[in-house]
């Protein structure tokens, strides 16, 4: 029996043995968290990033959705368990799975995005989203008629604050009058994924007189835009540019490259310049921005554009501050 | 906009939620009033909603939706009388697998069918139910209260929230007006009393199951393709058990259930506008603690003002005939 057990153990040996010897073969890894890989926001930018890195390398990802908390720290260790060479964990939520993966498996590369992990095999990458959320304020106020507009956040977690002041900064940089309605969907990571309670609460700031609604809600921001779309009024999109969901309804999108972020990653780390640390992503890296393109050029006018980028500008060169809501 | 119309607005935000968990309450009234608990109310509405969006998004109607809704959620609802009337199982654990097989299921098969994730494809134009503007209702919107009530809380709704309101009174009627509402009643109070009289307990178990799986289909249609636009994994969101609650809440009666259902949906309505507003006094309240709201409530009414509720009295026992 135990002889038995012995073999088994050297066959299991065996098999790992020539799991590793494969290694040296380039396999990237991505995790999506909760929403899903089609969430046309964060998780779908990091699936096209990982598609367009496909594309022009012809080697294939591996990739697993989350759907349940627990899932997380599994997935990202059966990933470096089958020797992937690099393995991006999409959002601040799997921060304590890619600790605890990183910290099993030292020889892996890391890669989380949205979120600091401080270890030497994780490469941390975090946008400046308060930024390109103060250009998106400002496109709203001064697209705005009532002088009135909407914020609905997913999750209240600071992240999403922080998207949320930034976009107050703008609005009131643009129109300093302007009133800005903010609303949160939960306090669960449920938040993420409830259209209809995004829509209701969508409705509750048009009721109140707002006529434009930026998004930062992950799968809720789809009942946003359409209550917006079925209100007659304005909606802003955010992570990819998600303005061809409703042309002429969506004002713009306040796009974080997370597409280009994950493309750089498994690049980099393909090309050995991987490097570990944290990389922050801000107007002027081009990391975030707002989406201009045929679906919304009937709504956002040239006008408001060339006072956006006014902004930007002064935005990268300092003369204007976005506060952080994470170091405030 | 002047606080009346606000609060005019909010009630009609009030009608909206509230639909979904006054079709699911009737719903659930007609299982437990005839002695089969139904915690499977979340699963039946959430299969219907998948499967009218997918039905809807297939064939470009809303109705062809509806019915795919009805028919998933009558199959529903068989089987669990299936599993409990027949077989005579254990009716929380029926409901509860019926509850974990659809979260399941349905984005699965949304994922192998549509390849989008776990969704169905946006809903829109005739592949959704539409609002109805009521005759007069623009030109009467600027009468001042009567007027705007009536354009903004009575029309523009769609039809499946005029369904549920008219649902109350006919479920009422139904329960208490009716031989078959009278023979619900008497299986799930007394069913050795209705099996002496000759009448099958089973089969008025399974027709009153098959009114749920009825009712659950709409208000599921209602959830994906009437308020939202498109099925997202679990996007019932709990309004399954917040239904079954207002039913207890509601004391198994249809008029106090349809408060319950409205008490429910205008804290959560109201909960949307208070988030982040600036009060006298208190200042702003944490979001955490507005959204604990409708449960707080709950607890306080359930304990201080709502009194004992006397649940049917054969509920949650399968039948089993003497010997």
């Amino acid at each position: 029996m135990i002889k038995q057990f012995k073999i088994a153990v050297l066959a299991a040996a065996a098999v790992a043995v020539s799991g590793v010897a494969t290694a040296d073969e380039f396999i990237p890894a991505i995790v999506f968290d909760m929403g899903g890989k089609f969430d046309k926001s964060f998780n779908e930018a990091a699936y096209n990033g990982a598609e367009e890195f496909k594309k022009s390398s012809g080697i294939d990802y591996l990739e697993f959705e989350v759907t349940q908390v627990s899932q997380r720290e599994q997935a990202l260790k059966r990933m470096a368990k089958k020797g992937a060479s690099v393995i991006v964990a999409m959002g601040f939520a799997q921060a304590s799975a890619v600790e605890k993966a990183a910290k099993a498996y030292p020889n892996t590369k890391f890669t989380i995005i949205d979120m600091v992990v401080d270890l030497p095999n994780v490469q941390s990458i975090v946008f400046k989203e308060q930024e390109g959320s103060f250009l998106v304020g400002m496109a709203a106020a001064l697209s705005s008629k009532t002088g009135k507009v909407g914020f609905v956040g997913g999750m209240d977690i600071p992240l999403i604050r922080k998207f949320a002041l930034g976009y107050v900064e703008g609005a009131k940089y643009a129109n300093p009058k302007a009133e800005v309605f903010q609303n949160m969907t939960g306090t669960t990571p449920a938040a993420w994924n409830d259209p209809t309670k995004g829509g209701e609460l969508a409705r509750s700031q048009f009721d109140r007189g707002a006529d434009v609604v930026y998004a930062a809600a992950g799968g809720t921001g789809i009942g946003v835009y359409q209550a917006a779309k079925d209100a007659g009024k304005l909606a802003i999109g955010v992570d990819s540019n998600q303005n061809y969901l409703h042309p002429g309804v969506m004002l713009t999108s306040m796009t974080k490259r997370v597409d280009v972020a994950v493309r750089e990653t498994f690049a980099t780390a393909k090309a050995g310049t991987w490097k570990a640390g944290i990389r922050v992503l801000g107007l002027k890296e081009g990391g975030v921005g707002y989406a201009v393109d045929q679906y919304n050029s009937s709504v956002l006018t040239k006008e408001v554009i060339a006072k956006l980028e006014a902004a930007r500008a002064d935005i990268i060169s300092g003369k204007i501050a976005v506060t952080d809501y994470m170091s405030k | 906009m002047d606080s009346i119309q606000l609060f005019i607005l909010l009630l009609d935000a009030t009608f909206r939620v509230a639909t979904p968990l006054i079709l699911a309450a009737m719903a659930g009234m007609f299982s437990e009033r005839s002695g089969v608990v139904d915690i499977g109310l979340e699963g039946k509405m959430l299969g219907a909603a998948f499967a009218a969006a997918a039905a809807a998004s297939v064939s470009g109607s809303a109705w062809v939706g509806l019915g795919a809704g009805i028919l998933t959620s009558l199959a529903l609802s068989s089987l669990h009388a299936y599993a409990c009337v027949t077989h005579k199982g254990n009716q929380v654990v029926s409901g509860m697998a019926i509850n974990i097989m659809v979260a399941g299921l349905t984005p699965t098969l949304a994922i192998a069918w549509f390849h989008k994730g776990g969704q169905t494809p946006a809903l829109s134009g005739d592949s959704r139910f539409q609002p109805i503007t009521l005759p007069f209702a623009d030109a009467l919107r600027d009468t001042p209260i009567i007027g705007f009530t009536y354009a903004e809380l009575i029309s523009g709704h769609n039809i499946l929230v005029y369904i549920a309101v008219i649902s109350v009174p006919i479920v009422a009627y139904v329960m208490y007006r009716t031989r078959f509402g009278l023979r619900v009643r008497a299986v799930g109070e007394n069913p050795h009393a209705v099996d002496t009289a000759g009448i099958s307990v089973d089969l008025m178990r399974y027709k009153a199951l098959a009114v749920t799986g009825l009712l659950c289909g709409i208000a599921g249609t209602y959830i994906s393709s009437a308020h939202g636009a498109g099925f997202i994994r679990d996007m019932t969101a709990g309004k399954g058990y917040l239904a079954l609650a207002a039913l207890i809440f509601g004391k198994w009666k249809p008029v106090p259930t349809l408060f319950a259902c409205l008490l429910f949906a205008f804290t959560d309505a109201l909960q949307a506008r208070l988030q982040g507003v600036d009060l006298p006094i208190v200042g702003v309240i944490p979001v955490q603690f507005i959204q604990a709201l409708p449960y707080i409530l709950t607890v306080l009414l359930l304990a201080g003002f709502v009194g004992k509720a006397h649940p049917p009295k054969a509920i949650g026992i399968p039948y089993i005939k003497e010997r």
